[in-house]
């Protein structure tokens, strides 16, 4: 009896997620096997359907990805943006979650205020950022010269030097307020008990901070980092309309949209962006295992 | 991958069917009375699709000129619109033609898309009756890959030399004939502005971004000095020469000096905001800049001049202009080819060129218009300009075939490390020439 009902349950569990199941096996999984699939022949995009399967040629061979310094340089600027931005975010975005979280007059708005870059579509704030930083008209070169800070106009978008501050600069404005977001939310479901305790025993606030605090919102932030790194990872759209397909800031994605659809090498292409895949699978289990955060478990 | 792909074509599909919609009406406005008029059934009358450009007048030139030719056929003709930027026009394009959709019949070319598309256009040398003879020799080298004339020449473009008049005679110098003259007469007119309170002027502008007007601006600077194009008609890589390396050193010494470092970053647009702005003495540029700089609201309207480019130095020195431009091919998977074909050589034939150049100021690929006294008295530049049009440059897509804009893209980037100064010109041409023969196997692309 027990047994046919919980056999029941289960084939009405199987048929509520059977729909749900299909989606993600046509828009994840299909995908993501033919680019890999793809990435193992030669296709073009222009004779596709004479294409030959080539192995790891794509990877290993004499003009494989592995052998291709842009695509190293691609992998570097990657990794180096990612680092840069995510810990500047994170460090950012707990200030001002810190912030946010005391009672003052005025708090609602100032939180609406906060998240107004992030709700920008990105190609729309990196095209008003192409002009405030443009080195002849842009505000930004204004500003600091009128207040010394430069003796001359800077080339924010141009100057080899100053590529990377000036996208890191723009995601850091851009993608702060979604760290603050979610340290925000884990402060505040933090006991009051520690804190009273706290108070009682006279701890200066920085050590609660660093004692109290901090641990208790650890896995939160854990979860945000990983969000946000793997976001940086496939960074594409802000590079891409500040900058364009340059080798000095190209990223993992550019490189492989511009295999894609530029040089329309379907085959190569495919091979840049599952490797960019396995990246992040990778990246992703080495931060589970080494932060221990239990994603799965309640 | 496949999600991008996909979705390319989602949008491709969408746009075509959409556009089929909206013209369809409107072709049948424009058509009905001729058809009723002469040929109140004719079952021998085709649908035509054309996909014309979308920028300035482009949408509204193409159609008229169109719908002229269908009243005279009693044919129709669709128009299709299509993406402002060529590199997703091309990305469209590729997704049509790969798919063998049938939808567009005449689609237009960039003049670098030859080499790349080739394979699905049809010879229109069948169809034209030497017509192409007509025009500029070099534009049609261009359009013919492996002996097939895929594409046939509807405007020219090519880069020019802007100059500001009033600044040039202030300081009692003449257009500069020569990249050196250049560089001299940018950095006197500079100079004493700035001593004169014009902080903000400067010298030399023109396209430095990382992307296709790049590899244009810098394939005139290494042309001009005699160092050919990058790779020559053969398919041999040439660009590892010292004229080529002494061109692109030259224009590195301007990077700071008489051109804002922030240039690298510039595509046509931003360096016609700083001269149109007044911020610059000289410019180069496509034809399309002049109109703008002359209309009322211009803060530098009839103060601006227009010469060819300046020469380089050397044995082989020349002024050299890129050339741009677009053409009419014919798609092989058209249901029509035969009224496909008729329509493409009536739209780049001598009278529709006319028209274009009369009332759009289309530049004319066709010889004899350059004398046409109606042409000249709308367009005055034209007779001066003759030359830049007649001996452009073209880029190396049709010897590159399906790779030009690999070559393209190693070529702008490896242009722009010389400029950001992390490499002489020599070594970077070197590093750029050993990557080229990597990709085409030697020369056999």
């Amino acid at each position: 009896m027990a047994d046919r009902l919980s056999r029941n349950r289960t084939r009405t569990a199987w048929l509520f997620l059977t729909p749900m199941l299909v989606v993600l096996a046509l828009v994840a999984a299909w995908p993501l096997l033919r680019t890999i699939w793809l990435g193992l022949t030669d296709a073009n995009l222009l004779h596709l359907d004479d294409s030959k399967w080539v192995g790891l040629d794509n990877y290993t061979g004499k003009g494989g990805l592995l052998h291709d310094k842009v695509w190293w340089s691609a992998v570097r600027n990657t990794l180096w943006f990612t680092l840069l931005t995510v810990s500047i975010e994170t460090v950012l975005g707990t200030v001002i979650a810190l912030v946010l979280t005391r009672t003052f007059p005025g708090r609602a708005l100032v939180r609406a205020a906060v998240l107004i870059p992030w709700a920008i579509p990105t190609v729309v704030s990196a095209k008003m950022w192409s002009w405030m930083l443009n080195d002849q008209f842009g505000i930004v070169n204004d500003l600091l010269l009128k207040v010394g800070l430069i003796d001359g106009p800077k080339a924010w978008t141009a100057d080899p030097g100053l590529l990377m501050t000036s996208v890191v600069l723009v995601d850091v404005w851009k993608t702060t307020p979604f760290m603050a977001l979610l340290v925000l939310a884990a402060l505040q479901m933090l006991p009051k008990e520690c804190y009273e305790a706290a108070q009682i025993d006279g701890v200066h606030p920085v050590k609660v901070f660093f004692k109290v605090t901090l641990p208790l919102i650890r896995p939160a932030v854990m979860v945000a980092v990983i969000f946000r790194a793997l976001d940086a990872i496939r960074i594409f759209d802000l590079i891409y309309v500040l900058i364009g397909s340059r080798e000095s800031t190209m990223t993992m994605s550019i490189y492989a949209r511009q295999q894609l659809i530029e040089f329309q090498q379907v085959g190569y292409g495919s091979a840049a962006s599952t490797l960019l895949f396995f990246i992040v699978a990778l990246l992703t289990i080495v931060y589970v295992l080494v932060g221990r955060v239990k994603l799965g478990s309640d | 991958m496949k999600t991008y792909t996909g979705l390319l074509l989602v949008i491709g599909l969408a746009t075509a069917a959409g556009c089929k919609k909206e013209s369809s009406n409107s072709s049948a406005k424009t058509v009905d009375p001729a058809g009723k008029a002469d040929k109140p059934a004719a079952p021998a009358s085709a649908e035509i699709s054309i996909s014309c450009g979308s920028v300035g007048k482009d949408y509204d030139t193409c159609k008229s000129g169109a719908d002229l030719w269908a009243k005279k056929t009693g044919n129709t003709v669709k128009v299709v619109t299509s993406p402002t930027s060529s590199s997703e026009k091309l990305a469209l394009a590729q997704q049509m033609l790969a798919s063998g959709a049938t939808d567009v019949d005449v689609f237009s070319t960039d003049v670098v898309w030859p080499g790349i598309l080739g394979t699905f256009f049809l010879d229109l040398k069948e169809y034209s009756a030497g017509a192409e003879k007509a025009h500029f020799e070099s534009i049609i080298a261009n359009n013919t890959v492996d002996g097939k004339l895929v594409a046939l020449p509807w405007y020219t473009d090519a880069g020019l030399l802007y100059y500001r008049k009033d600044l040039l005679d202030k300081y009692q110098a003449q257009p500069p004939t020569t990249w050196e003259e250049l560089t001299a007469t940018a950095k006197k007119v500079q100079d004493g502005e700035r001593k004169a309170g014009n902080k903000d002027l400067w010298g030399f502008v023109f396209q430095g971004k990382a992307y296709e007007g790049l590899t244009c601006n810098a394939l005139e600077w290494v042309a001009s000095y005699g160092g050919g194009t990058i790779v020559g008609n053969d398919g041999k890589v040439t660009i590892n020469n010292p004229e080529a390396a002494a061109a692109l050193d030259l224009v590195a010494s301007w990077i700071g000096t008489i051109t804002p470092s922030g240039a690298l970053n510039y595509e046509e647009e931003e360096s016609r905001a700083l001269f149109q702005s007044g911020k610059a003495v000289f410019m180069r540029n496509w034809p399309y800049a002049y109109q703008l700089s002359q209309a009322a609201e211009s803060p530098i309207k009839d103060k601006v001049g227009v010469t060819v480019l300046p020469k380089g130095s050397g044995a082989s020195a020349r002024s050299a202009a890129t050339m741009g431009g677009w053409n009419l091919s014919v798609s092989k998977f058209s249901k029509h080819p035969k009224e496909a074909a008729e329509l493409a050589l009536y739209l780049t034939g001598p009278e529709e060129q006319k028209r274009r150049a009369i009332t759009a100021g289309y530049q004319p690929t066709i010889k004899s218009l350059y004398e046409d006294k109606e042409v000249l008295a709308a367009n005055p530049s034209f007779a001066m300009l003759q030359g830049s049009f007649a001996n452009s440059v073209p880029r190396p897509s049709t010897a590159t075939k399906g790779l030009y804009n690999q070559v393209s893209s190693a070529f702008f980037n490896a242009v722009q490390k010389v400029l950001n100064k992390q490499a002489k010109g020599k070594d970077a041409l070197a590093e750029l020439a050993e990557k080229l023969d990597g990709m085409s196997h030697g020369g056999k692309w």
